[in-house]
């Protein structure tokens, strides 16, 4: 087991600064001129910065009023997208962001916390670095690229899944699946295709090494005490990660997951690339026809008018606000609980 | 009953007699957590299961999916381990091999996909990639119907580079200083600015294209053009940037920061010789992990740069078309022709991506204050020069000459 090494930057205790006249002297001295300006360049970057993502979420809010003026809290149970004839909402897109989100979610969860698991763990350890920057490069992966895959190569392959569980859980609502009958062989596979599921399944592998990297940094930092505490009291390595490791890191496992939930809620051109859009709430997941609120945007910012853009605008308002609202969670519960606090082994 | 012990003569202590030691030499302990027996339960299983499963497959059931195959085989594999774990190990260490086995094949199962996924991109587009012309050529006056040795991607890969350049340009000056800004001058004003830009990572970037379409093309009239599209791509980089700087130079010791100071300079001097230096390498990373997730930001360009299909070097004026940009538009297209390009360009892009992540391993990736082993021989050079200077200089100043203590 690694024994983590004392903190190289703890500060020393601050000693009482006397001057030779034994009064305490000013903790600040005099301010250089070339001081003043650096100061004041950091806090202008600083500034410019808050400017720039202040006015994102301002300048939306103000292109979206027109459209929401019109649509009032139709906005939020319209189905359509007509802004043409006033007639549009976001109760499609939303459900299809929201489902492909949660799907993703779900697939990206075990696979993100075995990742993370087995390489602050289990990897050896010339292996961790190159582990950890092939996860940062999956992350940077582009996202056509991710579509492409998804749309050209997975799609063929998980058609045959989505019969499957078709065919022994359309019990379930959510895996039921109109239009098709599982008891005909000659069933076209068209049924199946450009589906909330497999856009799921690729979302989550794009949002996966995320939460991989949030969960791995944390249970790298559970204290190597309580680790070699658990080991020396004759714990397996498995006893070891489920006393020690998981609950010291289920902080990160939360936040990390809900972090890929915000990333999977606005994921736009892989989602584009796979499904194929319906303007209708459609809840099966393994049926043909999907949407999300980033593909519209994509779909129909082409073609708009000046109120259909200020109808977009104000979708593109929605997902910001419940992205915003994801990770705000999210890094509120990553901070919070044992993780955060500086534990001294 | 009474012992021999209790016989002898109290106050003495007798000293038990020296066993027979053995002096051929120490047989080294394995302390390896690799036994023999592990791997051939292992590589048992994994025969076993594969076995049955094919067994399965081929001769009882008249099943046909591979997926289904991989399923079955790697659950017998996990049954099967368990069992022949069981035969000389506890129930404990039983749970604690399989998990292990667990979590490794969800790692292995990640690692597959992104190989993946890499290598079916490089391998769809190598029919287009081989064609010199691809990278000498732009679309202008190719069909949809001409093969791949006319026509190609050079307006797209000069588009890529500009925009790439433009933002980088943007988001460098401006992403490093804020991180220093968050870290230097602390406060409730930092913080608050620390708080919008970790939300801020999470903005869609289709919301990052929105607000500049919205802005700088709508409300300024600008046209849609390669430098729109880069401010795009700053607005969605320049979060990213900032958190990960803010966390390389959040490593900086404060024991350098405090020397420093103690030493009399001023802040400026500090960040300038003491926190950017030790924090290059890191910083280096953090500026070209952003730029790899720029480059492949396929939204924010779609709604502002616009498509074209000749070369146009000007960034500012007319549409420029951009890599990851070509690959969706071509791959829309019916023709297989234009699907091929489609694929050649998204090899590309990703080739670049691979170049700038091994760039970022050769360049950064070490933490402050870790040297290569040329910057530690550099620094001890330096080092000698000095020693060597101050001794020239106590001979020269004082009367007696005598060696600075030290030194030979």
């Amino acid at each position: 087991m690694s024994v983590v090494a004392p903190g190289l930057g703890q500060p020393s205790a601050p000693e009482p600064d006397f001057g030779d006249d034994g009064t305490r002297r000013a903790p600040r001295g005099r301010v250089e001129p070339v001081d003043r300006v650096f100061r004041a360049v950091l806090g202008g970057s600083g500034a410019v910065v808050l400017a720039i993502m202040l006015l994102v979420g301002v300048f939306l809010t103000y292109r979206a009023a027109q459209a929401l003026g019109v649509a009032k809290f139709r906005f939020l149970t319209t189905s359509a997208w007509e802004p043409d004839s006033h007639h549009f909402g976001i109760a499609a897109v939303l459900t299809g962001t929201v489902l492909i989100g949660v799907t993703a979610i779900i697939l990206a969860l075990p696979l993100a916390l075995g990742t993370a698991l087995y390489i602050s763990e289990y990897a050896p350890r010339r292996l961790k670095r190159t582990l950890i920057s092939l996860v940062d490069l999956m992350a940077a992966v582009p996202s056509v690229v991710f579509g492409l895959w998804g749309a050209f190569f997975l799609q063929g392959h998980v058609v045959g899944l989505s019969r499957w569980i078709s065919t022994y859980f359309s019990w379930i609502p959510l895996f039921k699946v109109d239009g098709a009958d599982p008891h005909d062989p000659l069933q076209a596979d068209t049924a199946y295709t450009s589906s909330t599921f497999i856009a799921g399944i690729v979302v989550a592998l794009m949002v996966t090494p995320i939460a991989c990297s949030v969960m791995r940094e944390t249970f790298s930092q559970a204290p190597a005490g309580e680790r070699e505490g658990a080991l020396a009291l004759g714990s397996t390595r498995w006893g070891m990660i489920r006393a020690v490791v998981l609950p010291y890191g289920r902080g990160g496992v939360i936040g990390g997951t809900m972090l890929g939930l915000g990333r999977a809620l606005g994921e736009t051109i892989a989602v584009y690339m796979i499904i194929s859009p319906v303007f209708s709430v459609q809840p099966h997941i393994l049926q043909n026809g999907t949407n999300s609120v980033s593909s519209l945007i994509a779909l129909r910012y082409g073609s708009a008018s000046d109120f259909g853009m200020s109808a977009l605008m104000a979708a593109g308002l929605a997902l910001f606000l419940m992205t915003l609202v994801v990770n705000f969670i999210a890094s509120s519960i990553a901070a919070r609980g044992r993780s955060g606090a500086g534990t001294e082994a | 009953m009474t012992t021999d012990l209790l016989k002898e003569p109290a106050g003495r202590t007798v000293r038990p007699a020296l066993e027979d030691r053995d002096d051929s030499p120490e047989v080294r302990r394995n302390t390896s957590s690799v036994h023999t027996s592990d791997v051939l339960a292992l590589l048992g299983a994994a025969l076993g299961g594969l076995s049955l499963t094919a067994l399965l497959f081929v001769w009882i059931a008249p099943f046909d999916s591979i997926l289904g195959f991989v399923v079955v085989a790697y659950l017998l594999f996990v049954g099967l381990y368990a069992v022949l774990v069981s035969f000389d190990e506890n129930s404990v260490a039983v749970r604690d091999k399989v998990a292990a086995v667990l979590w490794q094949s969800l790692g292995v199962l990640l690692l597959a996909a992104l190989v993946m996924v890499v290598v079916f991109t490089l391998w769809r587009g190598k029919s287009s990639l081989v064609h010199l012309n691809f990278f000498t050529q732009d679309m202008a006056t190719t069909g949809p119907l001409q093969p791949l040795t006319r026509g190609g991607m050079v307006h797209a890969i000069v588009g890529t580079l500009e925009q790439i350049s433009i933002s980088l340009v943007i988001t460098v000056p401006l992403g490093l200083s804020c991180a220093v800004f968050l870290n230097e001058v602390p406060g409730r004003y930092a913080r608050f600015v620390r708080t919008i830009v970790e939300a801020m990572t999470a903005l869609p970037s289709i919301v990052a294209g929105l607000f500049i379409y919205a802005t700088a093309i709508l409300l300024l009239g600008l046209d849609k053009s390669g430098f729109a599209a880069a401010l795009a791509l700053s607005v969605m980089m320049l979060p990213i940037v900032i958190r990960a700087s803010d966390v390389v130079i959040r490593l900086v010791p404060s024991s350098l920061r405090e020397a420093s100071y103690a030493l009399g300079a001023s802040k400026w001097r500090t960040v300038w010789t003491v926190i950017l230096p030790t924090t290059r390498s890191g910083l280096t990373t953090a500026v070209i992990l952003g730029t790899a997730r720029g480059i492949g930001e396929t939204s924010p360009v779609l709604l502002t740069s616009g498509i074209n299909t000749g070369l146009n070097a000007d960034p500012t004026n007319g549409p420029q078309l951009s890599l990851p940009l070509a690959t969706f538009d071509l791959v829309r297209s019916p023709q297989p022709a234009y699907i091929a390009r489609g694929f050649g360009s998204a090899a590309l892009l990703m080739a670049l991506v691979l170049l700038l992540f091994v760039l970022a391993r050769v360049l950064g990736g070490r933490g402050p204050g870790e040297l290569t082993r040329n910057q530690r021989h550099r620094r001890v050079q330096a080092s000698r020069r000095d020693v060597a200077r101050m001794s020239r200089r106590a001979q020269f100043r004082s009367a007696a000459p005598v060696a600075a203590p030290g030194l030979e």
